[in-house]
């Protein structure tokens, strides 16, 4: 119990708490419209480019002598990343076919593009590690500021125009014959999944941010039926396997971000195995309870067919 | 339900696109209007030079085989696909600016009414409540949600996620999606395209209640089928053109009572076909009369077929 106590009151788990916290709840609302319109890759995509631009704000920020010299890090992945999904956005709409290859080209340019700019900003592949797999015990005082604005942010359009977005999500051949503005919504979700890739890098790294966005709506869909619920169970679990996985790693030393993603994939597998037990209760649902079946209503007429069909 | 055929003089060729005298009186405003459109797919034009007005109040039936354009044709009506060259108005007002898209209703041609993420029948219908600047959903969004449901019989299973739904209780809930903002004009693409025969009928039994309270249908069809004694005129497309505007195929005595099943003398053996209608440089007319009010004049059992689909 002090060992909780200690927790909670050290100001380093404080901000990090705070961080997965944010994290927790936003990422899965994204993820929502983003399995919805069956783009649950995207955020690795947007997480191989965001590499790109952390590299570049360190290049940048080495050139003008900052001190630390990756201060501009996370500006840059938020401007790469931004770039890239909207990139991205253009080149789904443009064509589908080519569009596929486009966007490996793109992920694989990002991972390169890293590399290399870090190695020009004098510094190793090595310095990336920290933003490929997270480093939340580093959060500073301005990090959680800035968490706490972009994942604002996240939630306030995520949540405030639920109603367009998972119209648009849902069937935007429809949304366009509403006159929605289908163009400016889909970049919304565009530009809300890469600010959420950006802010979930600290907590647990480019490489696995999709996890986040991903696994807690793979969960809630096995558990409800409705969009809505759907979306609020995603976030919930969100919540409980970032809180969780970071509290653990007060006590033992392991990767935060990685622990959070196997206790996701963990819950998902659990879920999963019990989902037959918990739908075996119901019985089996007649389609059309109030319509007799099909084969009484058919049958007499195949005797009347035959008359009339007689020339 | 008396709906004399005879009233809409069948137009010959094309309506003029403005300033035309309506035949069924000066009520009848054009409510759609397309003007010598074009539309290409790619490289292919799949639209060469379309005239087509719908006025206020019919019932307007788009016929014709696969690839004919009838879908996009309807699809370039409701702004999904752009104009090539040529002039759409809707409700008087050109597509790109003005649109008072709340007073229309588009049905798409789904196969499935769900997407990646499970939702209810009562959220998707809700979404058909979005439209223009019109992002959130306005108070009392399940009520209406309830009640465009229950216009298509489904009211049962708002909370139902429409993944477990029948192909045809879908179909019905991408209708109700449309009728939810109380449209004026719906344009229907394939709304009965392999779906069961119960969700037909209930179909059928809603529009005929909508069409009587005034709304504007243009419909895309393969058979006239359930829809027959409604439909007022049938436009026919081919290869991209229009060839025929004017009578749908006259039903039989008393296919236009309630209750009857569609069991007719077959003039020829088994199915006929839409491509068989318009034989090239054929009269229109030659294969209607035969076809008793159905282009499909196979067995009845052809409706079961396309459920097993």
């Amino acid at each position: 119990m002090s060992g909780l106590w200690g927790m909670v009151t050290d100001p380093f788990m404080q901000r990090a708490l705070l961080a997965a916290l944010l994290v927790g709840l936003s990422a899965p609302v994204v993820g929502t419209y983003l399995v919805q319109r069956r783009l649950a890759l995207l955020g690795d995509g947007i997480g191989h480019v965001a590499l790109t631009g952390v590299a570049l704000g360190w290049l940048v920020g080495a050139a003008m002598g900052l001190v630390p010299d990756d201060v501009l890090a996370v500006p840059g992945a938020v401007v790469a990343a931004v770039a890239g999904s909207v990139l991205i956005e253009v080149v789904r709409r443009r064509g589908r076919t080519s569009g596929d290859l486009a966007l490996a080209i793109l992920f694989y340019g990002g991972i390169a593009g890293g590399v290399l700019l870090i190695g020009l900003a004098g510094g190793s592949s090595g310095s990336l590690m920290a933003y490929l797999f997270g480093s939340i015990s580093t959060v500073t005082t301005a990090d959680v500021w800035v968490t706490v604005v972009l994942c604002g942010l996240i939630l306030a359009i995520g949540l405030g125009l639920r109603g367009a977005l998972f119209s648009v999500s849902h069937d935007e051949e429809f949304a366009i014959s509403s006159g929605l503005p289908v163009w400016a919504l889909n970049m919304a979700v565009a530009v809300l999944a890469a600010l959420t890739v950006t802010v979930a890098m600290r907590v647990v790294g480019l490489l696995l941010v999709s996890a986040l966005m991903i696994v807690p709506v793979a969960i809630g869909q096995l558990l409800t039926h409705s969009f809505r619920r759907t979306m609020l169970a995603a976030s919930t679990i969100g919540v409980v396997v970032c809180v969780t996985g970071l509290s653990i790693t007060y006590w033992h030393n392991v990767s935060p971000g990685a622990l959070i993603v196997v206790l996701a994939i963990g819950v998902y597998a659990v879920v999963a195995a019990l989902q037959p037990l918990l739908s075996r209760r119901r019985p089996p649902a007649d389609p059309h309870p109030d319509i007799p079946d099909d084969v009484a209503v058919t049958a007499p007429r195949a005797g009347d067919r035959e008359e009339e069909c007689t020339p | 339900m008396t709906h004399a055929t005879d009233t809409t003089t069948p137009r010959a060729g094309t309506a003029p696109a403005a300033g035309g005298a309506p035949s069924t009186g000066g009520e009848a405003s054009p409510v759609i209007e397309a003007h010598d459109v074009h539309v290409r797919l790619g490289a292919s034009p799949v639209l060469r030079g379309v005239d087509l007005t719908v006025r206020r109040g019919e019932v307007v039936a788009l016929l014709g085989a696969n690839g004919s354009g009838k879908s996009t044709l309807v699809r370039t009506l409701v702004g999904v696909l752009p104009v090539t060259a040529g002039d759409v108005r809707l409700l008087g007002h050109p597509l790109d600016a003005g649109v008072p898209w709340a007073r229309v209703g588009y049905v798409p041609q789904r196969v499935s009414a769900a997407a990646g993420v499970p939702s209810t029948a009562e959220e998707v219908v809700a979404s058909g409540l979005l439209h223009g600047r019109r992002l959130r959903l306005p108070r009392g969004w399940r009520a209406r949600a309830r009640e465009a449901l229950d216009l298509v019989g489904l009211a049962d299973r708002a909370k139902r996620p429409t993944h477990q739904l029948s192909g045809g209780q879908q179909q019905r809930v991408l209708i109700a999606r449309a009728l939810v903002r109380r449209p004026e004009v719906l344009v229907l693409d394939e709304p009965v395209a392999g779906v069961d025969r119960p969700s037909q009928e209930a179909f059928a039994a809603t529009m005929t209640r909508l069409v009587d309270d005034g709304l504007t249908v243009l419909v895309v069809l393969h058979e006239l089928g359930e829809l027959a004694p409604l439909v007022q005129r049938a436009v026919v497309l081919r290869h991209g053109t229009v060839v025929h505007d004017g009578a749908p195929p006259a039903p039989q005595p008393g296919h236009g009572v309630p209750g009857h099943d569609h069991v007719h003398p077959h003039a020829r053996p088994r199915t006929v076909h839409t491509q068989d209608v318009c034989p090239p440089g054929g009269p229109f007319e030659a294969g209607l009369g035969t076809a008793g009010g159905r282009f499909d004049g196979g067995f009845d059992g052809t409706d079961d077929e396309r459920t097993a689909q």
